[in-house]
C-alpha cells in the first residue's frame, strides 16, 4: 500500500448518529448523510446514495443512440444540454461525421447558457443553505430569463433534448440571438447584486473563508472536477485541456484559485458566469448559416470499438464511454458523472466542522443527486 | 366619566371606582383582572394575525414578490385562513415522546410572552401593572420562554429537536446578559426601574437623544441581542431550517405549532415595545427642546399612535435583518456575545455611570 | 512522451501486456495480478505520472468480465487506458487501486454493486446503489429477474 488511508471511518456503538436525508432541506434531493456528532461537531459522515438509482446505464443498453439522448437529460437535469452534447459528440466521433459549423456554434452557445442557468440556481440554493433566504428569489429571477430563451427555441424549459446525433432537432428561433444579447445586457447589470447581497456580507465571509479546505493533491486524487476542483488549483477545465465544439475558436480564461476553501469554490462559480458571458458574446453574432443537422441514417450503428468523450458539464468533467459491438444498441454505456466523484470528498472536508459547516460545504460542492445515482 | 385619547388615567380610574362602589374590593380586583386578561387576549390574537401578515408582505417586498394577495383585499385575510387551517390540522402525537412535557411546552412559551406584555405601557394610563421594578420583571419573565423551548426539544425525543433546543438554550442564556446590561444602562440614566418613571423621564427628549453616544451603543446592542433572544434570523439557529429542518418544533403540528409560531411574533413585538419604551421614549411624542410650536404639533398625535409607530419601526428593522443576512454558526454566535457585545456593554455601563456622575447628558 | 515510448515503458514493467490502439487512447490489456504494481508505478514514475483516474468502468463482454481504467496525467497531459479481464464469472476479483487514486474507492463499489466484481484490500466493499439484500448483479448480460421486461 502506498499511503495509509487516514480518514477511514471507525464506527462505535455510542456514536450519536443523525440521518440527514433522504428528505432534508439541505441535500437538494434524495441523498442521505449518516452523520455522527459530538455535540455540534461532525465526527464523520457516510453518504448513502441510490435512492433515485434508475439504472440509466442498463436502459441505454436496450436503446438506440437517439433514444439515449433522452435519458442523459435526466442525469444532471440542470446541465441537461451539456449531457446531450457529450453523447452526440461521442457518437459523431465514432461515425466520423462532420457536423455543420452552425450546429457547433449553437451547441456551444447552449452549453454556456446552461452553465449560467445552472450556476444561478446553485447560487440561489447556496444562499438558502447559509440561511440567507432572499438569494433564492434573486437567483431564480435571473434564471427565468435563460429559461425563456430555451422555451422560445426548443419548446421546453428544463429538459430540452435539443441535440441529436448529427446535429439539432430543428433550427433555432429567429429571435434567439436577440434574446441572448438582451440577457447578457440584463445579467451584467444584475450580477453585482449577487455580490452586494451575499459575497460581501460579513457573516457570509466569516462562515465560508477557510472552511473545508481541499488541497490540490486531494482534488486530483479524489477526482474533484469543475469549479470545485478549480478552486483548489486543479486545472481541469475540459474546454481548455481538450477543446471540443467551438471552444477552440473563443478566448476565455480558466478560473483558477489556490485556496480551495468554500469561499473560493463560491467565487469560482461567480467568475465562471462572467466568463460564460464573454464566450456567449464572442459566438452569438457569428453563428454561420447552413444546415441544422448532418444527414445520418435513421438507424445508427457504431463501428465495433470503444469510444470516450469528455465535456465540461456545469459541475465538472462528464465522460461518456460507449462500447459498441456493431449493433444498433451499445454493448455498454458508462457515464462518468462529475457529481459522483465530487460527493465522496464530503467526509474528508466536513469531519471536524460544525453541522452548519457541513451544510455549507455540501452546498459549495453543488451536488445534483440524480447525477450521482443515475 | 371623562375620556381622552391623550390620557387614559381618568378612564381606568373611573372604571375602577365604579367597580369598587358596587362590589367588594376582592371581587372588583378579580373582575378587573378578567377584563384586562380578555383585552390582552384579543389584542394578542389580532396582533399575531397582523404581524404574520406584515412579515409576509415585507419579506415579499424584499424578495421581489407580491406576497399574499388572494384572500380578501390585499390578502389581508390570508393569516385568518392560515389560522383556520392550523386549527383543523391533526395533532400528531409521538409515541416515544414525554406526553406531559410535550404538551406543556407550547403553553410555557406562550405564557412567558403573555406575561411580559403586561408590563408595557401603551399610552398614559394604559398600563396593566406598573411595578416599581418593571424592568427587572420584564427581564425575568422574558427569559422563561427558553424553558418551554428546551422542554419542547427534549420531550420530542427527536435528535433534530434536541440539537435545536440546546442551541436555543446556549443562545438565550448568553444574550440575556447583553439585553439586561443594555437595559440597565438606561436605568442608570433615568434613576428608576419603574417603567412609567422611565417613560416620564423622556418627556423632554428620548434617552437615545439625551444619552447620545453611550445610549446609542446600548440601543444597538439591545437591538442585536434582542433579535438573538427572539430566535429570529440571522440568529435563528434553534430553527435553522436548512440544517435542522425546523429545530425544536420539528415534531409539533397543528395548533401547537401555531403556538410556537405566534409566540415568536409576540416576542418580537414585546422586544420592540421594550426598545421603544426604554430608548425611544415610549408613548412620548418627539420633542425638540426649545421649538415650542413644533412640540405642540407633535403633541396632537395620540400617544398610542406614537407607541405603535415606533414599535412597528423596530419590528420592521428586525424583519429586514432576517430576510437579508445569512445565518451565523453556533460558535460565531457565542463569540459575538462573549467576546464583543458583553465587554463592550460592560465598558459602556462604566462610561454611562461616569457620564451620569458628571452630568454630561441633556437634562 | 509518445505512445510508443509509453508502450515500451509499460512492457518493461509488465512483459505480457497487450496493446491496442484506437483514435483516442493507447490501450493496454494487462494480466490482473500485475495491476496494482503497474498502477503504482505509473503514478509514481516521473515520466508517466498518471495522477488522475478519471473513469473506472466495469464491462461485461459476454464471456468475460473486465474493468477499464482511464488514466490521465495532469502534468504531462497524456492519457492511458488500462484494462484487466477475467473469465471467472462466479467469483471475479481484482486488486483495488483505491489506495493509489482515492476516487477509485467509490467507482469500485459501484462496479461491485452492478457487476459483482470484488476488489481485494478494498476498505469498504459494500453495495453502493442497490439494497444490501439485492440478488444478482444487474449490469451483467446474463442478469434476469421477474421484473425484467423484454422489448421485442
Amino acid at each position: 500500500m502506498e499511503e495509509v488511508i487516514k480518514d477511514i471511518i471507525i464506527k462505535e456503538n455510542e456514536d450519536y448518529i443523525i440521518n440527514m436525508g433522504p428528505q432534508h432541506p439541505s441535500t437538494h434531493g434524495v441523498l442521505r448523510f449518516e452523520v455522527c456528532l459530538v455535540g455540534e461537531t461532525v465526527k464523520y459522515l457516510i453518504p448513502h446514495c441510490g435512492y433515485i438509482h434508475r439504472g440509466i446505464e442498463k436502459m441505454c443498453e436496450k436503446d438506440t443512440y437517439q433514444q439515449i439522448i433522452h435519458l442523459t437529460d435526466r442525469m444532471d437535469y440542470l446541465s441537461a444540454h451539456i449531457n446531450n452534447e457529450a453523447v452526440c459528440l461521442c457518437v459523431e466521433n465514432a461515425l466520423q461525421v462532420q457536423v455543420p459549423e452552425r450546429v457547433v456554434y449553437i451547441r456551444t452557445i447552449l452549453s454556456e447558457l446552461s452553465r449560467i442557468a445552472s450556476h444561478q440556481l446553485w447560487w440561489a440554493a447556496f444562499g438558502m443553505d447559509m440561511g440567507a433566504l432572499t438569494t433564492f428569489f434573486y437567483g431564480l429571477r435571473d434564471r427565468e430569463k435563460i429559461l425563456d430563451i430555451f422555451e422560445e427555441s426548443f419548446g421546453s424549459r428544463l429538459l430540452h433534448s435539443f441535440n441529436t446525433p448529427g446535429g439539432l432537432m430543428h433550427d433555432i428561433h429567429p429571435n434567439f440571438q436577440n434574446g441572448i444579447k438582451e440577457f447578457i445586457k440584463y445579467f451584467r447589470k444584475k450580477l453585482p447584486e449577487y455580490d452586494q447581497l451575499l459575497t460581501n456580507n460579513v457573516i457570509f465571509k466569516e462562515r465560508s473563508i477557510g472552511l473545508g479546505v481541499l488541497s490540490k493533491e486531494d482534488a486530483i486524487s479524489f477526482g474533484i472536477t469543475g469549479p470545485s476542483g478549480r478552486a483548489s488549483g486543479f486545472a481541469c477545465d475540459i474546454r481548455k485541456r481538450f477543446p471540443y465544439s467551438a471552444y477552440d475558436k473563443v478566448q476565455f480564461n480558466e478560473i483558477l484559485f489556490n485556496e480551495g476553501d468554500t469561499f473560493h469554490r463560491y467565487k469560482a462559480r461567480i467568475e465562471e458566469m462572467k466568463e460564460s458571458m464573454n464566450i456567449l458574446e464572442q459566438l452569438v453574432d457569428n453563428i454561420p448559416a447552413g444546415d441544422y443537422t448532418a444527414k445520418l441514417k435513421p438507424i445508427i450503428k457504431l463501428p465495433v470499438g470503444e469510444y470516450y468523450q469528455r465535456v465540461e458539464a456545469a459541475r465538472g468533467e462528464l465522460g461518456v464511454y460507449i462500447i459498441s459491438d456493431g449493433n444498433k444498441n451499445p454493448l455498454r454505456v458508462k457515464f462518468r458523472t462529475p457529481n459522483f466523484s465530487n460527493l465522496f470528498i464530503m467526509n474528508k472536508l466536513a469531519a471536524g466542522s460544525k453541522i452548519a459547516d457541513l451544510v455549507a460545504i455540501s452546498g459549495s460542492l453543488d451536488l445534483v443527486i440524480p447525477d450521482i445515482d443515475r | 366619566m371623562s375620556f381622552s385619547i391623550y390620557d387614559f388615567t381618568s378612564l381606568t380610574q373611573s372604571v375602577d371606582q365604579a367597580l369598587k362602589n358596587s362590589l367588594s374590593p376582592t371581587w372588583a380586583l378579580i373582575i378587573e383582572m378578567v377584563i384586562v386578561g380578555l383585552i390582552f387576549l384579543m389584542f394578542y390574537a389580532l396582533l399575531g394575525l397582523f404581524l404574520v401578515y406584515a412579515e409576509r408582505k415585507i419579506c415579499a417586498f424584499i424578495q421581489n414578490r407580491l406576497g399574499p394577495n388572494r384572500v380578501g383585499p390585499l390578502g389581508l385575510f390570508q393569516t385568518i385562513a392560515d389560522l383556520i387551517k392550523l386549527l383543523m390540522k391533526e395533532l400528531i402525537y409521538i409515541k416515544q415522546a414525554d406526553k406531559l412535557l410535550f404538551n406543556l411546552a407550547p403553553f410555557i412559551v406562550i405564557i412567558a410572552s403573555f406575561m411580559a406584555i403586561a408590563a408595557i405601557p401603551f399610552a398614559k394610563g394604559l398600563h396593566a401593572i406598573d411595578l416599581n421594578i418593571g424592568i427587572f420583571y420584564i427581564m425575568a419573565v422574558s427569559s422563561l420562554g427558553v424553558v418551554g423551548i428546551l422542554l419542547a426539544g427534549w420531550s420530542s425525543n427527536s435528535k433534530y429537536s434536541l440539537i435545536g433546543a440546546m442551541r436555543s438554550g446556549a443562545q438565550i442564556i448568553s444574550y440575556e446578559l447583553s439585553v439586561g446590561l443594555s437595559l440597565l444602562s438606561i436605568v442608570i440614566f433615568s434613576g428608576t426601574m419603574q417603567i412609567s418613571g422611565i417613560v416620564e423621564s423622556q418627556a423632554d427628549a428620548w434617552w437615545i437623544i439625551k444619552g447620545h453616544i453611550p445610549a446609542i451603543i446600548a440601543f444597538l446592542i439591545f437591538l442585536i441581542a434582542s433579535t438573538a433572544e427572539t430566535n429570529r434570523g440571522p440568529f435563528d439557529l434553534a430553527e435553522a431550517e436548512s440544517e435542522l429542518t425546523a429545530g425544536f418544533h420539528t415534531e409539533y403540528s397543528g395548533i401547537k405549532f401555531a403556538f410556537f409560531f405566534l409566540a415568536e411574533y409576540m416576542n418580537m413585538f414585546i422586544v420592540a415595545a421594550i426598545a421603544t419604551t426604554v430608548f425611544l421614549g415610549g408613548w412620548m411624542p418627539f420633542h425638540i427642546p426649545g421649538l415650542l410650536s413644533f412640540n405642540t404639533v407633535m403633541d396632537y398625535i395620540p400617544p398610542v399612535v406614537w407607541f405603535m409607530g415606533k414599535t412597528a419601526f423596530i419590528i420592521f428593522i428586525m424583519m429586514w435583518f432576517k430576510w437579508t443576512f445569512p445565518r451565523l454558526r453556533i460558535d460565531q454566535l457565542l463569540k459575538l456575545e462573549w467576546k464583543y457585545l458583553l465587554p463592550l456593554n460592560l465598558i459602556n455601563i462604566l462610561v454611562i455611570a461616569f457620564v451620569v456622575l458628571m452630568g454630561w447628558y441633556l437634562h | 512522451m509518445t505512445n510508443e515510448d509509453l508502450k515500451l515503458k509499460i512492457s518493461s514493467q509488465v512483459p505480457d501486456a497487450e496493446f491496442s490502439e484506437n483514435k483516442q487512447f493507447t490501450e493496454a490489456l494487462i494480466p490482473h495480478l500485475s495491476l496494482h504494481k503497474l498502477a503504482l508505478w505509473l503514478k509514481n514514475d516521473p515520466e508517466t505520472r498518471f495522477d488522475y483516474l478519471f473513469c473506472l468502468t466495469g464491462v461485461d463482454y459476454g464471456s468475460e468480465l473486465a474493468v477499464v481504467y482511464h488514466l490521465n496525467s495532469t502534468s504531462h497531459k497524456h492519457d492511458l487506458v488500462l484494462k484487466v479481464k477475467t473469465n471467472n464469472r462466479e467469483n471475479p476479483s481484482f486488486d483495488t487501486v483505491c489506495d493509489i487514486w482515492r476516487t477509485a474507492e467509490y467507482f469500485e463499489r459501484e462496479v461491485f454493486d452492478l457487476f459483482g466484481i470484488r476488489f481485494n484490500n478494498h476498505p469498504d466493499m459494500r453495495r453502493l446503489f442497490l439494497d444490501d439484500d439485492w440478488k444478482g448483479f444487474p449490469l451483467r448480460k446474463d442478469y434476469t429477474d421477474e421484473h425484467t421486461i423484454e422489448r421485442k
